[in-house]
């Protein structure tokens, strides 16, 4: 399941409703990003982040989609924040649920990979000298690349 | 055509959607950026740099070189930077 709202969500609460209705579940794996206070050696009082609506759906879709594909998954969960967050929020959460723990860790990470790149979003800093666009990382390339199968390339 | 804009690329043209009918040449994103760098310094700004753009034509993320039709949906803007 996916989703893209500007609310916070109750990581607890969506794992509990995930485990509650299935029992082939032995394992789950969760990722939760978070607004950092600062960018280099500079404070950020918030960050907003601009998503482009409709394809960010179809985005995340596709990755759940691609994440079942390649692993033997229980459950996906996919919740994407948009808006200004202040430091310490919350901004997405990634759980991935199966019944050994392989599939579970490793499509986490697969998926956290792949939102970097491929989900449409954009976040502006605020920044004490003003604001500022987050630029995309090389380190964030390389990490998605190494997802990309031989097949696909 | 819909093109929308995003991040900063958004921030520098001043608007993140328009309605726009380009002329018959403009046949791929390429040739609508080019003709859209024409309407004012802030566009000129924003795509001087075409290696640094990323596109979605109909929500789907295409190369500089998609073709694109009157009633598509364009989108231009910065790489992606989410999670």
């Amino acid at each position: 399941m996916i989703r893209v709202q500007s609310e916070d969500f109750d990581i607890g609460a969506e794992i509990s409703r995930m485990t509650a209705t299935n029992t082939e579940i032995g394992g789950l794996a969760s990722f939760v990003g978070l607004v950092r206070d600062y960018a280099g050696d500079e404070k950020i009082s918030s960050m907003t982040l601009e998503h482009y609506p409709g394809m960010t759906e179809k985005q995340l879709a596709r990755l759940e989609a691609e994440a079942r594909e390649r692993w033997d998954l229980q459950d996906v969960l996919i919740i994407h924040r948009y808006g200004t967050l202040n430091p310490g929020d919350r901004i997405v959460l990634v759980v991935t649920a199966s019944a050994h723990r392989e599939a579970s860790l490793e499509s986490c990470q697969f998926l956290i990979d792949w939102l970097k790149t491929k989900a449409p979003f954009w976040k502006l800093e605020d920044r004490e000298s003003g604001a500022k666009w987050v630029e995309s990382r090389e380190e964030d390339s390389v990490a998605a690349d190494k997802w990309v199968r031989v097949t696909d390339a | 055509m819909q093109v929308l804009y995003f991040g900063w690329v958004k921030s520098r043209i001043g608007i993140g959607k328009e309605e726009l009918s380009p002329p018959p040449e403009v046949t791929d994103v390429a040739s609508l950026i080019d003709w859209l760098k024409g309407r004012g310094d802030g566009y000129a700004n924003a795509f001087a740099d075409s290696a640094a753009l990323r596109v979605a034509v109909n929500q789907e993320i295409a190369p500089l070189d998609a073709a694109i039709a009157d009633g598509d949906e364009v989108a231009v803007f910065p790489p992606m930077t989410g999670g």
